[in-house]
Order: C-alpha cells, then structure tokens, then sequence
C-alpha cells in the first residue's frame, strides 16, 4: 500500500537521544533556507495534497470494485455504474448478473469500507491530539470495545432488526464508546499528566473487562446468533443496504467536520492544556467536542462493521510522518488515506482466499499490530517517562 | 504598541484577596482540607514593569503566575488586566493581551520551531472569526513570527524540530512564541532555570530590551535572587501563599527579610558594577542560624 515506504526517519543529529517522544520525525528541512514561509502550511499546499489523495481514492475505489470472487472488467462497471445513475433501479435488471453483483453488493462494500477507515483514522488524529500521546487509537484505548459492548447489549435486548435497527444499535454504540472513553481518561488524567503507558494500560484493561463482557453476552445467545455477534467482532464489511450506508456518511460528514473546526485549536493543544488555555484555546470546549464527536463515529463504525483495530493509530502516524503534524491538513489527509488502507484491505479479505473470506479486522490487526510494537521499540528510552 | 511610563496610570495587574488551591479543583470528592497554594495575595504590576516575584519553593509562584494567564481560576478573589476583570474576558481575549512562558513545554509531535512560534497568532486569528480549520497564516502573521524569532535569535532554527534543540534554543522558541502573541503583558515562570551563563545572559538581555524599546510588562518568577536583584523594578517576595514583602528591591532583597523566608544566613553586599543589592550564600552553613529562626 506504500503506506509505509513514504516515512522518513530523522536520526543521528546531535542532540542524540530525541527527548521522551520522537514521534513523526519529521525530516527538518534542507539546510540553507532559513525563509520562515518554506515549512507552514499553505492553502496552496493543503489542496494540491488533497486533490492527489482525492484522487488516489478514486483509483483505489475502482480498483477494489473490479476485484473479487466475479471479475468485472472497467469498462462494464462503467456502462452498469452510469446505466444505474440514469435509469435508476430499473435500468440493473437489463444489465444480468454482474450489475447486480457490482450495485447490491461489492460497491456498497467499497463505499462502506472507505468510509469506516476515513473514521477511524479521523478519531485517531483527534485523540492523538488531545492526550497527547501518538499511539492512542479508538481501538487500543478500548473505545472500540465499549462500543462494541453497547452494540451487543443492545442486540441482546433486542432492538435487532426493526427499522429503527441501525440507529438504536448505534446509540448504545456511542454510548459505550463515550464512557470507556471518559474512563481512560480519567485513569490517565489521574497522574497530572498523561504518561503513555498509563493510558496504554488502561487501554488494555478496558479491553479485557469488556471483552469479557461481551463472551458473556455471545455465551448466553442461541449458536446462531452467537456465530453472527463472533464474525462482526473480528471486523467484518459485509455489504451492507444503502440505507445504513447513508447514515453512516452523514455521521462521517458531520463528525468530520466537526473535528476538522478543531484542528487549529488541536495544534495548539498538543503543547499541553495550560500552554493552550494561555494561548487562548477554550481547552475544555475543545475536549469535550473532539471526546463527544469521536466517541459518536467509534459508535456509529463499531455498530456497521465491528472492531477493526490499529487503523486509527497507524494511519495517522504514517501520516504525519510524509506531511507533517499540522492537524488542519494531517485530519483530512488521514481521513482519506485510512479510506484507501481500509478498502485495500478489505480488498485483500475478499480475494487472497476466495471464495472464502478473511475478516478485515484480522488484516488490519496483522498489518498494525507489528508497525505498533516497531513504534513501541523505537521509542525505547521515551515509553518510561 | 505605546511605550507606557513606569508609572502608568492603569495597572497592568491588580489583584486582591486571592486564594487557590490544586486539591479543590482536582479531587473535590476528598473531604480533608485543601492546601492553599495561595491565600488572600493582594499586589499589583504596574504597566510597564519588570516585575520579580520570587519566595521558597511551594510559596505559590508558579500558582500566581498562572492565575495572572487564567490557565487557573481562582477560588475566591479577583484579578483585574489593565482595569478588566479577567473572569469576565474570553480566553482569547486574555492571550491577546498577556503571554505565558511555562517552565517546561515538552512537545512530542514533530513541529518545527516556526510552526511553533505562528501558534502565537492563533488567539488573533480567533478574532478575526475564520471558522477553526480553515483559515492559513497571512503574511502579516508569517512577519511578526519572523520578526520575533530574529528578536530571540532562532530565526536560523527556523525549520529544525522544537524537540530537537538544547534548552536554551527551546526557550527562546517558547519566548518568540509569546512574542508573536503582540501581548502587553508577558509572564515567565523561571524562564532561567536549567539555562547556562551565557543563555541566562541572553534571555535577560531580550527581557530588558522588549521591556525598553515596546514598554512590555514584564513578570518573572525566579530563584535567582541575583538575576531579580539585577533586573527587575520591583519584587514580590512569597512566603507559604501570601505576600511577605512587597517593594523595590532595595526594601525586598535585605539579609533579615531573606533569612526570615528561606530560614538560611545569606549575605548581601554591592554588585560591583550596578551598586545594586547581591546576595550570596555564606561558605559554610550556620547550623545555628537555623535554630534562631524556628525559634
């Protein structure tokens, strides 16, 4: 995917031992040009960074469409794409099977899995930023199994599939994303300051007590049911209705732009709440914004596709790393590559052993689980502050 | 910016009957008595000041320094800014006017030390009304982060990361991003502290012009009896949170006032150069000057 031959490592300068967080290591910029303009973000900078990612979403999107257990070539997945925009549902049965394979099936899954990593890797920049510690991530923190225990509550209950199926399933989501994420927090918060492996750790307990809590669940279902609640925790995009699908984009529209209104105010805070709050950041409007809008897309992604985990950590970290750490274009740009991440992954699941299918959440997890113990390496005299 | 007279009419700060304390705000739920890190300070800075607060560790200086930047709300009692009381001002509007050096700003993301020092312009972005992301550096801002990091020679570290550079150079990155702030008011907590000679020198000298040349207000907190001695107008001695002396530092840095606070002999005699008061520790410590004071 590249996503990791873009960093650059900055090592060996002569301050040595880089203070407790190297984090992105930056390359600083070339010697010799000492023009303060060279390193800040320009307009013009953010939207050529932005169309080219728009723009390799684009390929990636039509290439994942082509790819599968049915292989359908461009050029017939233009004429089924642009037949269905202009005859609408009528226009599909004209086309045989591969249009109802290609409109019912693969590109909601497309679009949902693009989707579903733009939102993890958004609510991974947030949290980066506001507890200041790069290896944060819904997912290791334990936000994603609170959601996911919410989820499956509601399940349990009942609320199954009615109507109002998505939304209720999605509230208690949110919920439980919202309080393990307050919980952590607060661990965190404990020490003054939020040393990394406090929160690492508290991270790590969330996730056993609510993954207890949710084989308790799955233990007390019937086997058929239990089977379905097993294969949506490991992160699965099966293809999902159009409906669900809107709602989830506008949740991901409005979360992220919520979260992109911060994004200046999030710079800032990465210097610590006091120095924020004396550079003139209302730090705890700010916090509760970037908490309540994570915890709702943690919520609304868990509920449509389960745990896929290290997406919202590694995303934002490779980012940073090829663009810098401003956050008023690392938050988009993040949103975009975590959509390409995710889909090529899914992309993987679908066809490495077809017919068969590997859960998305299993690939996600064997390609971050590595570049998160190689961080944690990395960082050896930093990790014990 | 006008060049105010040491004399101002409006006092950069005036603050009367403060009292804070940490255990309060962070663990409400305990019921023992919170220790008051400050209790019923009464001072004020008058525009145009070098103003020292110095006093024993513990003795509330940090906790004032803060309080004067609103990063801490006072329990009870006010703090007024230049006539203004502060409870009553948007954040923003307070970074506008007074700009904070904390002690120790670790920044773990790769920002370089422009991007650092154009962090100073976001309360005046604030006011401009651009709508959080969107909304780049003009040139106006681009300018004064320039000018200000050629006032505190970092301009040549312009795009080395502010974690890759020696203490010295970050403070100075730190001071240029205040700067950057246009503030009328800048509050350093030990801005000397773990600095070398030749930075501690340098740090002050910047002090001293910014102080001369734009008529900054200028409030430093210090263990440095000597750098205060040298450098500020007036002192304000702290002692366990409240005001022990308040005054010029020919009435403040006195050996019975200085042994009272930091229960220690301590000899004053004549700067060489400046005739002003110089403090140093005697070569030996007197056990029993210890005693005299508990007493």
């Amino acid at each position: 995917m590249g996503i990791l031959g873009g960093q650059r490592r900055f090592e060996g300068s002569g301050e040595g031992a880089l203070p407790h967080g190297d984090v992105g290591t930056r390359v600083a910029a070339a010697e010799g040009t000492p023009r303060a303009e060279q390193s800040v973000l320009t307009s013009r900078r953010w939207v050529t960074t932005m169309l080219t990612l728009a723009g390799a979403s684009l390929l990636v999107m039509i290439a994942s469409l082509r790819f599968g257990t049915e292989e359908i070539g461009f050029v017939d997945s233009a004429r089924i794409l642009f037949g269905a925009l202009r005859y609408g549902e009528t226009g599909i049965d004209s086309l045989g099977p591969s249009s109802v394979i290609l409109l019912q099936v693969r590109l909601p899954r497309v679009l949902l899995g693009f989707m579903v990593g733009s939102c993890l890797a958004a609510v991974g920049v947030g949290l980066q930023a506001l507890l200041r510690n790069p290896l944060a991530d819904p997912y290791v923190l334990g936000i994603s199994s609170g959601a996911a225990l919410g989820a499956a509550v509601a399940m349990l209950v009942g609320f199954g599939k009615t109507v109002l199926a998505l939304s209720a399933i999605s509230f208690c989501a949110f919920l439980g994303g919202l309080s393990s994420l307050i919980v952590v927090y607060r661990i965190a918060l404990s020490y003054g300051h939020l040393p990394i492996h406090t929160l690492l750790l508290a991270g790590v307990i969330l996730n056993a007590i609510f993954s207890a809590l949710i084989m308790f669940i799955t233990s007390t279902m019937n086997p058929n049911r239990s089977f379905g609640m097993m294969s949506w925790l490991m992160g699965t995009l099966a293809a999902p209705d159009y409906p669900a699908l809107i709602v989830l984009t506008v949740y991901l529209f409005v979360g992220g732009l919520i979260l992109f209104m911060q994004t200046r105010a999030l710079n800032i805070l990465t210097l610590g709440e006091e120095s924020a709050r004396s550079l003139g950041v209302e730090v705890e409007r700010v916090k509760k914004t970037v908490f309540f809008t994570s915890a709702l897309l943690s919520g609304a992604v868990v509920s449509v596709s389960g745990l896929i985990g290290f997406v919202g950590m590694v995303i934002p970290h490779a980012v940073r790393m090829m663009i810098g750490p401003d956050h008023r274009l690392l938050l988009p740009a993040s949103a975009l590559v975590g959509g390409i991440f995710l889909l090529a992954a899914d992309t993987a699941a679908r066809t490495l052993l077809a017919p068969a299918e590997i859960p998305v959440g299993v690939i996600t997890a064997l390609a971050g689980g590595p570049f998160f113990i190689y961080l944690l390496m990395s960082r050896k005299g930093g990790l014990a502050r | 910016m006008t060049t105010s007279s040491k004399s101002g009419t409006t006092p950069a700060y005036k603050v009367t009957q403060l009292t804070f304390s940490y255990r309060s705000h962070r663990d409400r739920s305990r019921s023992s008595e919170p220790e008051w890190s400050l209790k019923g300070l009464t001072c004020d800075v008058g525009a145009g000041e070098i103003f020292g607060i110095v006093g024993p560790n513990g003795s509330g200086k940090t906790s004032l320094l803060k309080l004067l930047a609103k990063v801490l709300r006072p329990q009870t009692g006010k703090v007024e800014l230049f006539g203004r009381e502060l409870e009553g001002m948007r954040q923003d509007a307070v970074a506008r006017t007074v700009a904070l050096v904390p002690q120790d700003g670790q920044q773990i993301f790769p920002f370089t030390i422009t991007e650092t020092v154009l962090m100073g312009r976001f309360p005046h972005q604030q006011r401009r009304g651009s709508l959080g992301g969107f909304g780049w550096e003009g040139p106006e801002d681009l300018r004064l982060a320039r000018q200000a990091m050629e006032e505190t020679d970092v301009a040549h570290l312009a795009h080395r990361l502010i974690s890759d550079v020696s203490g010295g150079e970050r403070q100075r990155a730190v001071i240029a991003r205040a700067l950057t702030q246009q503030p009328k008011v800048l509050l350093l907590d030990e801005p000397t502290a773990f600095l070398d000679l030749n930075h501690q020198l340098e740090i002050c000298a910047i002090l001293r012009r910014l102080n001369e040349q734009q008529g900054l207000t200028v409030v430093l907190s210090s263990h440095d009896l000597n750098l205060v001695s040298q450098h500020c107008d007036r002192i304000l001695l702290l002692k366990d949170g409240t005001v022990f002396r308040l005054g010029t530092v020919e009435e403040v840095i006195q050996p019975d006032v200085l042994e009272t606070v930091y229960r220690c002999e301590v000899l004053v005699d004549r700067h060489p150069v400046s005739g002003l008061p110089r403090v140093t520790l005697p070569s030996r410590p007197a056990i029993s000057m210890v005693h005299r004071i508990e007493r």
